[in-house]
């Protein structure tokens, strides 16, 4: 993969307080509660991403590797 | 053969109790694990004598901290000790991630060519200690080892510490100017002193094991997530010398961990792991994972190192790696309160210094807790994605926490440092190592000149200061006769030229200059000592 590719590390050493804060917000919430969350967030940073492009491999690099992995666990 | 041969040390009657002179230690050390050990090793090569009393005559039992970083290595060449626990142990650094079946990915810490010491080695404590030990013989006039000597009160006054300790022979009082406690997480004198020890203890148990087997498995540190052998846990397996592997595995919270240490229920768990092949245990424990800290390290004459300080969850080679360099930070400063030439004050500034070190620790300890043990199953959802992607995505790679590994912590912006002035490596950093050539030797390295006292390193032609009692040395790209030559450009790749070093004692930068005269020298070395 390329360096510069959808997959390139971009949060360097911020990667870890990163996920730190991720899973702080959702402390204490249900499944459902949860899944909210995630939406809306994965709609307020399509926002600042803000580049179709962009967005459209994010989308598809997402889907494919929820794809690739159900058919390795269900062959 | 392989299994270490526990040799009891000797205990002699204390010279109190044999109707011998009371003297006031210098230091009184609580403790002789590798930080009691260390401290009194650089203790006796700053020639401050020491008491060391521990309430056991062996050393560790079983491998315990067996992770040691570059810096910690440093640290230990520095006392003189480093090159045999390099002969004994595992140098490493590959490590493979696993997830369930497959291999998520790998990392080299590939240290990069011009380091005396590797990235880490793998020994187990039990040896670390045993060469401690050795090396605290070369100072008999100075290092006082007392092997079952258990302290049992401790008690300040204004200018001193007294302690009374409990022997096979008796009792008796000792007193000194300062105590250093290195008795560890449970710390006695922590307790005695009621002082408070704050922080998180995590659910999850780890199953610890040592396990002898003739195997073909490299030097290198696996972990798995979720791994097949152990459902839905994680996993470590990672070379010792002898033939021993620590092997790792997480237990459920509501692992009941006297029932999980025997035996017949360990057995299976590493039979899952290691198949087939034949093993002997030859140490298993279960622990908790908790991070924690004192509020201060410093208390009056008092002073905390290592474990009673400060714990760390495992996985990040924090805890016996922060501690040795507890150790390096604290010893020239007390060495130079206790000759009188620093201030008390200066003391202060090893609890802010390693305090900082201590959170950075527990920080990155907490996090990596935190990725390897999810709380819901949104965490376990997100873990479990981030460990998908990390096949293909290098940005997850770096999501992936199971444990990032001890590197020094930088003390820039603290009070004993003075300005950079543009410098590569800034006031605070610690000192990188490098090759160099001449000063009367065949070859040599950078640290190997530095450290013990305040040194100012030249990058270059810089003019001397020649500033009473600081040793100067010039690092040059040519041979001469009072220079070392870089040989291979890389002391100047890390440090620049032009520039001229201000090194602290524990290899550490002070303060940085580009045309350094006497009076800026002599301000930011009695900055370093809170002279001010």
């Amino acid at each position: 993969m390329a360096d510069d590719g959808i997959g390139a590390d971009r949060l360097g050493p911020a990667g870890d307080a990163f996920y730190e804060q991720l899973m702080a917000a959702h402390e204490g919430l249900s499944l459902d509660q949860s899944a909210r969350l995630n939406a809306r967030l994965v709609l307020i940073l399509a926002n600042q991403v803000a580049d179709q492009t962009l967005l459209a491999e994010a989308i598809s690099a997402a889907r494919d590797h929820v794809a690739n992995r159900n058919q390795i666990q269900e062959p | 053969m392989a299994r270490y041969d526990y040799q009891p040390f000797d205990c002699q009657p204390p010279p109190e109790l044999k109707g011998g002179e009371q003297t006031c230690r210098p230091v009184i050390i609580v403790g002789a694990g590798p930080i009691g050990l260390a401290a009194a090793i650089d203790l006796a090569l700053h020639g401050v004598a020491c008491t060391v009393l521990d309430d056991n005559n062996v050393v560790s039992i079983g491998s315990r901290a067996i992770c040691w970083s570059k810096r910690t290595l440093e640290i230990f060449d520095r006392l003189g000790v480093a090159d045999r626990m390099i002969d004994k142990g595992v140098t490493w650094q590959v490590g493979r991630l696993f997830h369930r079946d497959n291999e998520v990915y790998s990392f080299d810490l590939l240290p990069e060519p011009g380091h005396k010491m590797p990235a880490f080695i793998n020994l187990q404590q039990y040896y670390v200690e045993q060469y401690l030990v050795e090396r605290c013989a070369d100072f008999p006039e100075l290092i006082d080892l007392r092997w079952k000597n258990k302290v049992t009160g401790i008690q300040q006054t204004g200018d001193g510490v007294t302690v009374n300790v409990n022997t096979p022979d008796g009792e008796y009082e000792l007193t000194g100017e300062f105590a250093m406690a290195c008795d560890g997480v449970r710390s006695s004198v922590r307790t005695m002193l009621g002082l408070g020890f704050e922080g998180k203890v995590f659910d999850e148990r780890f199953l610890i094991a040592d396990v002898e087997m003739t195997a073909d498995f490299p030097s290198e540190r696996w972990f798995w997530f979720e791994p097949p052998f152990h459902k839905g846990q994680s996993a470590l397996l990672h070379k010792q010398p002898d033939n021993i592997y620590r092997i790792d595995l997480q237990l459920s919270p509501d692992a009941d961990p006297e029932e999980e240490k025997k035996p017949e229920n360990v057995i299976p768990r590493i039979k899952a792991m290691v198949g087939e092949r034949p093993f002997e245990l030859d140490w298993v424990s279960v622990y908790t994972f908790q991070c924690a800290r004192m509020e201060r390290f410093v208390h009056g004459r008092v002073i905390f190192a290592g474990d009673s300080a400060h714990i760390v969850s495992p996985f990040g080679a924090r805890g016996g790696n922060g501690g040795i360099q507890d150790v390096d930070n604290l010893i020239w400063k007390l060495a130079a309160v206790l000759d009188k030439r620093a201030p008390v004050s200066l003391l202060e500034s090893y609890n802010e210094e390693r305090l900082r070190g201590a959170d950075e620790n527990i920080l990155n300890s907490a996090r990596a807790t935190n990725f390897m043990t999810p709380k819901s199953d949104m965490e376990k959802l997100f873990r479990n994605e981030v460990l998908s992607l990390a096949a293909t995505m290098p940005f997850a790679r770096k999501l992936v926490n199971s444990g990032r590994l001890s590197l020094p912590c930088s003390l820039e912006g603290m009070p004993l440092q003075s300005g950079s002035n543009g410098a590569p490596l800034a006031a605070g950093s610690p000192c990188p190592d490098a090759p160099l050539t001449g000063g009367g030797k065949n070859s040599g390295w950078l640290l190997n000149e530095l450290g013990g006292n305040f040194t100012l390193l030249h990058m270059g032609a810089q003019q001397r200061v020649g500033l009473d009692g600081m040793r100067e040395i010039t690092v040059a790209d040519q041979q001469s006769a009072d220079a070392f030559h870089d040989s291979q450009g890389m002391a100047a790749q890390r440090y620049g030229t032009g520039f001229s070093y201000l090194v602290r004692p524990d290899q550490h930068i002070a303060a940085a200059f580009t045309r350094p005269d006497a009076d800026a020298v002599a301000a930011a070395h009695d900055r370093a000592m809170d002279l001010g």
